[in-house]
């Protein structure tokens, strides 16, 4: 026995390949992931992706443009309005129309409440990914507040169709705008429990701090854009540097993180649901009331009642929902700072009623695909880590 | 006419971009610059494709530390049916440039991935759904569309509703591919009204007799 005890064994550890997901609740989705380990170390990491492989783009191609908006409700589903916004905005470009000023704020408005919306899932169910459980049930209560304003404003606590190309679906409903700034009062109190929760918890930063490290060149190489880009210092912004809606109108500060590790992508979404929230503040208060898309009835649909006394109206309205609008041709790369990052849409116009080309550029596409430089010599642990910080969702990802 | 209005609109704010498509213009493989919607697009070759996505990187005129996007566009009635674009990005600048290729599906294009690492996916995605090759890609694997699949769902040859359809199959207790079978075929509208879409009304040919020639 005590022979046995003092002999040195050699053990060989075979590098294996562990196949994880589609099914995984870590995965974020059906990210299927092939690890070649050596022992508990990933050596190499190969994301399958496609599993949610709807064809969008294909089908966008056979939708007018107002029939392709909802399409984009279903790819990044946790802030559907961000993606709405890519398009309808490269619509309007191709289309040569402005949107009303008030369409704008509502726009602007909503685009930071989806913001929220989105960080608030991210931070929570990325908390539970490594052990914790209570951040995602106080999370998850506040994003049904959130929820029922998207509700009262389009319809749909998800899919809400709601930034159509000339502006957005319609005006707010009466008392929304007093119930959205009564809840930018509270709000800001369930960032600072969540951030006593998270930020300074010792497990947490155990499980973050220096996992997943990108440095500013990787970033860049490798495609980052928004949050993750920001964690590993490049301060860039697409609501500062390329200001779009009312974004120069407001005032707002951009995080900007120094390490490139999990940890400060997990600061970059909690300081910008702060700043989300005084966007959101300014929104309201410089909002007036005004039309909210626009006038001209070749690209919105007039009002119900408007439809009951006027012919003209109710030739539009028809020739709106069946033939919908010709864009001329051309061409356009419009982007908006979504929350996830850089959302893209590239949309080819050839002059009839169905968009020729709609590229769209998924945020998490790039993202993803850095995981093998981020997860190698890492533990099989962090790899879970890094996927979470990462904020995927493969609606966008797989179209 | 609304593309020129676009231009003259973005042109004033837009004087960098100018200098920045003489600039692009000069450098070898690219074959026009245009700005269009206040968007700078570059031509150019396959040829070189490397060397110019180098450059356009590294010169610090240029800094296009990102490639945000790379995507095909398919033309089937052109002899080189395919484009391939390429969205770049300065964020050291704040600029961007588009860089447009043409391919078929014989001819390879080179491959940036040693540019920007991240174009790889890009470029699986390009030949996954168009079946555009790319040369010196070393992964260049299907990836949005299932494991086997066959054909290039994006190519405007392919039908929407695809050729093969899959289910589970208790019997077999396995997935199985089967030709798809639609209850009702599908449709696809012609919404072109005659009053906007026929340019040219019978007897016009008439009408302008004198002008054409």
């Amino acid at each position: 026995m005590s022979e046995a005890a003092t002999t040195k064994k050699t053990v060989e550890i075979d590098s294996h390949s562990l196949n994880f997901g589609p099914q995984h609740p870590a995965a974020h989705g059906v990210l299927r992931l092939i690890l070649d380990m050596d022992g508990e170390v990933v050596e190499r990491a190969d994301p399958h992706i496609g599993l949610l492989h709807r064809g969008t783009e294909k089908l966008i191609e056979y939708k007018t443009y107002i029939q392709a908006v909802p399409y984009f409700d279903r790819l990044d589903y946790v802030s559907p309005m961000s993606q709405e916004h890519a398009f309808a905005l490269a619509t309007e470009k191709l289309l040569g129309i402005e949107v009303p000023e008030r369409g704008k704020w509502i726009r602007t408005l909503f685009s930071e409440i989806t913001r929220v919306l989105n960080h608030l899932l991210n931070v929570t169910t990325y908390a539970l990914d490594v052990g914790a459980i209570t951040p995602s049930l106080w999370g998850f209560e506040e994003r049904e507040k959130l929820m029922e304003f998207h509700e009262a404003a389009s319809g749909a606590r998800l899919h809400a169709n709601y930034f159509r190309p000339g502006g957005v679906a319609k005006d707010l409903p009466a008392g929304l705008e007093d119930k959205i700034a009564a809840w930018a009062e509270t709000f800001p109190k369930f960032i600072d429990d969540l951030d006593v929760l998270l930020t300074e918890n010792r497990i947490w930063k155990q499980r973050l701090v220096d996992i997943g490290v990108m440095t500013a060149e990787e970033a860049l190489a490798w495609g980052f854009s928004g949050p993750c880009l920001r964690a590993s210092g490049v301060p860039w912004d697409l609501r500062k540097s390329q200001p779009y809606e009312m974004y120069d109108r407001v005032d707002f500060k951009v995080a900007v993180g120094r390490n490139g590790d999990c940890y400060d992508r997990y600061l970059m979404r909690i300081a910008e649901m702060r700043e989300s929230v005084s966007i959101i503040k300014q929104c309201l208060a410089a909002m007036k009331p005004g039309p909210v898309k626009v006038q001209d009835r070749k690209f919105t649909p007039p009002t119900r009642a408007e439809m009951k006394r006027s012919m003209e109206a109710l030739i539009h309205h028809f020739k709106l929902y069946t033939e919908g609008f010709h864009v001329p041709a051309g061409a356009t790369y419009t982007a908006v700072e979504a929350p996830k990052g850089e959302f893209g849409v590239y949309l080819v116009a050839d002059g009839s009623n169905r968009p020729y080309r709609c590229k769209i550029r998924a945020t998490g596409f790039a993202h993803l695909q850095a995981i093998e430089t981020m997860a190698k010599r890492h533990m099989l642990a962090d790899a879970v880590a890094i996927i979470g910080s990462l904020d995927i969702v493969f609606g966008e990802i797989d179209r | 006419m609304a593309e020129q209005v676009g231009t003259e609109a973005n042109a004033a704010p837009a004087g960098p971009l100018d200098a920045l498509a003489v600039a692009i213009r000069t450098l070898p493989g690219v074959t026009d610059v245009a700005i269009e919607k206040g968007e700078l697009v570059a031509q150019a070759g396959r040829d070189g494709l490397v060397a110019l996505m180098t450059t356009l990187r590294d010169d610090p005129r240029f800094a296009f530390e990102q490639v945000m996007d790379i995507c095909g566009v398919d033309w089937p009635e052109r002899a080189e049916r395919f484009d391939v674009v390429y969205n770049l990005l300065s964020v050291s600048l704040n600029q961007r440039a588009r860089v447009i290729l043409h391919t078929d599906e014989a001819a390879a294009v080179p491959s940036v991935c040693g540019v920007w690492p991240v174009a790889t996916w890009w470029e699986r995605e390009a030949w996954d759904l168009y079946g555009i090759i790319f040369s010196g890609q070393p992964d260049l694997r299907r990836i949005l569309t299932d494991y086997g699949f066959d054909g290039h769902p994006l190519r405007k040859d392919f039908p929407l509703t695809g050729y093969v359809e899959v289910r589970y199959d208790e019997d077999r207790k396995q997935v199985v591919y089967e030709p798809v079978k639609l209850t009702q075929d599908f449709r696809s509208f012609d919404f072109l009204s005659p009053w906007e879409a026929m340019t040219s009304l019978p007897g016009d040919e008439k009408a302008h007799k004198g002008e054409a020639s």
